[in-house]
């Protein structure tokens, strides 16, 4: 079975190819163009996404099909990033996916992003080395989620932030730091060599003691604005290398905090489910010091952990066409009046973006 | 008599919250509300608070990264949030949103400044400020409304 896999949720203009052999997946081509318009409006400009989407997706594609050598006759199945995401820029990918499927009469599947992100690293340790039950943290400029897999395309949400996601404060911190786009790279980049714990920056707990699992940043946020307030940032410290020193510090206490509550935080979740195999995915996942964090804490608790490595934890058309791919071979497909479905809440327990039949379809077949 | 704002200074996020709230009370369907104040004033907060009170019961979340949540309360809810948003590479989604806007809910627009002049002239204003770590000063505008019960309502309460 050979997947055209699309990818259009926020920033990124993805395609990818994947040939299904049943027992292990090829990925054959996996194109991701960064559109580095955005760096120079120091965050995702969203029209400017989606409108960028319209020109690159085409080109992406064809070149995709190219380079896995894979002609468009030759596909079994497209699928799609559905949602959630920025509405216009889901919608671009998401009719294309609908009208190549409608044309060359091939089943179309709507991919919810969070699940692609959690298939990623399927891609690299194959699918007979990580098996659910797991547990995933899905950490990025839009998400901080915890999942559990019980198996691949059925999953369900343990927590979820209950206000800004850990890449959002990421972005608004670095850029009441004066740092670049993306926020989370210049900020990681920013906090080398500064002390975490110059600055006592706060943590949300939210009731970890007695199990709960959501998530807060928008406290944290605040915090680091009060504090730079304060301290009359961006005019002090006036000397360069103070300011420098500074710069690093409150880098490194920020990303502390954040590293802090998201490891307890999957911890927590991996004791409360006895599920001893944890994923992280999503763009701050690639962050280093959560990714040392995270794997220091596993080895001491015997845990598996399974990180994806940074080039996949960003968004990419590959994942999505391996999280297809569980659902395409228990014969499940969406229709094509596929919809975009931009907030998560709004998937409301099924996770194929598949149409109203569909949906009761499957739960009926629970 | 009717008064054209309103100042409160809450002491707590759960003020924030409960005012809010109250504030929902005198919403109307095809209301919009505009909120300003910058990073960690409680935008995100007032918003929630006042989505409970209408009858939403799911999460409240930033929509920086997506620009808009849409929720089900007892009226469509529409939440914009235009931190990320430019005004002019972003007309494509001035009209559609427009549109959302004089709908039969209600619009809240997080960063509402960042939209410029054009905003249908009948909404509400909240502008937020830090008053201390924890305080908030938040201010309730619409030019030709009445406030005067809001305003006593929420002197009651800070009175018991």
């Amino acid at each position: 079975m050979r997947v055209l896999a699309l990818e259009t949720s926020c920033d990124d203009t993805c395609a990818a190819v994947l040939h299904d052999h049943g027992e292990r997946v090829a990925l054959l081509s996996d194109l991701v163009s960064s559109q580095s318009i955005h760096a120079e409006f120091e965050g995702v400009v969203p029209e400017l996404a989606s409108r960028e989407h319209l020109r690159l997706l085409g080109p992406i594609l064809r070149r995709a099909l190219e380079v896995a050598g894979v002609g468009l006759r030759e596909l079994d199945a497209v699928a799609v990033t559905s949602g959630p995401g920025l509405i216009g820029s889901l919608l671009v990918g998401v009719s294309l996916a609908k009208a190549l499927a409608y044309a060359l009469e091939l089943p179309v599947i709507g991919i919810n992003h969070l699940e692609a992100h959690l298939a990623a690293p399927l891609l690299e340790t194959g699918e007979a080395a990580l098996a659910p039950p797991l547990v995933g943290l899905v950490a990025s400029g839009g998400h901080t989620e915890l999942v559990e897999v019980r198996e691949w395309g059925r999953w369900t949400l343990l927590g979820a932030t209950r206000d800004d996601a850990a890449g959002e404060a990421f972005d608004k911190v670095a850029k009441l730091l004066g740092l670049g786009f993306p926020g989370g790279p210049a900020l990681a980049r920013a906090a080398a060599g500064g002390d975490p714990r110059a600055h006592a920056f706060p943590r949300a707990w939210l009731g970890i003691e007695r199990g709960g699992l959501d998530l807060s940043f928008s406290g944290l946020k605040t915090a680091v604005k009060l504090f730079l307030d304060d301290v009359g940032w961006p005019e002090a410290p006036a000397d360069p290398a103070a300011r420098k020193r500074f710069l690093a510090d409150v880098a490194a206490s920020f990303q502390a905090a954040v590293v802090d509550v998201l490891a307890a935080k999957l911890w927590k979740a991996a004791e409360r489910t006895e599920i001893r195999t944890l994923l992280a995915a999503g763009g701050v996942a690639a962050n280093q010091a959560l990714r040392r964090t995270l794997s220091l804490g596993a080895a001491e608790r015997g845990l598996r952990l399974v990180l994806p490595s940074p080039k996949l934890c960003g968004d990419n058309a590959a994942m999505v066409g391996m999280a297809a791919i569980h659902h395409l071979r228990r014969g499940e497909r969406s229709g094509y009046d596929l919809a975009a479905i931009p907030n998560l809440d709004d998937w409301d327990g099924h996770y194929v973006a598949a149409t109203a039949e569909g949906a009761a379809g499957r739960r009926a077949k629970g | 008599m009717s008064r054209a704002e309103l100042t409160i200074v809450t002491r707590a996020e759960e003020e924030t919250l409960h005012l809010a709230a109250r504030f929902a009370e005198a919403l109307r369907a095809g209301d919009i509300v505009a909120l300003c104040g910058e990073l960690g004033t409680g935008k995100t907060r007032f918003v929630a608070g006042a989505a409970r009170a209408l009858g939403y019961r799911g999460r409240v979340r930033s929509p920086s990264f997506t620009l808009l949540n849409i929720y089900r309360g007892r009226l469509p809810l529409y939440h914009f949030d235009l931190y990320r948003w430019d005004p002019e590479s972003g007309a494509g989604e001035r009209e559609e949103w427009l549109e959302l806007m004089e709908d039969e809910g209600i619009s809240f627009i997080e960063w509402a400044q960042r939209w410029g002049a054009d905003l249908p002239p009948r909404h509400w204003r909240i502008e937020l400020r830090h008053a201390g770590a924890q305080e908030r000063e938040i201010r309730i505008r619409q030019t030709g409304m009445r406030l005067g019960p809001l305003h006593a309502a929420w002197r009651d309460e800070r009175r018991r």
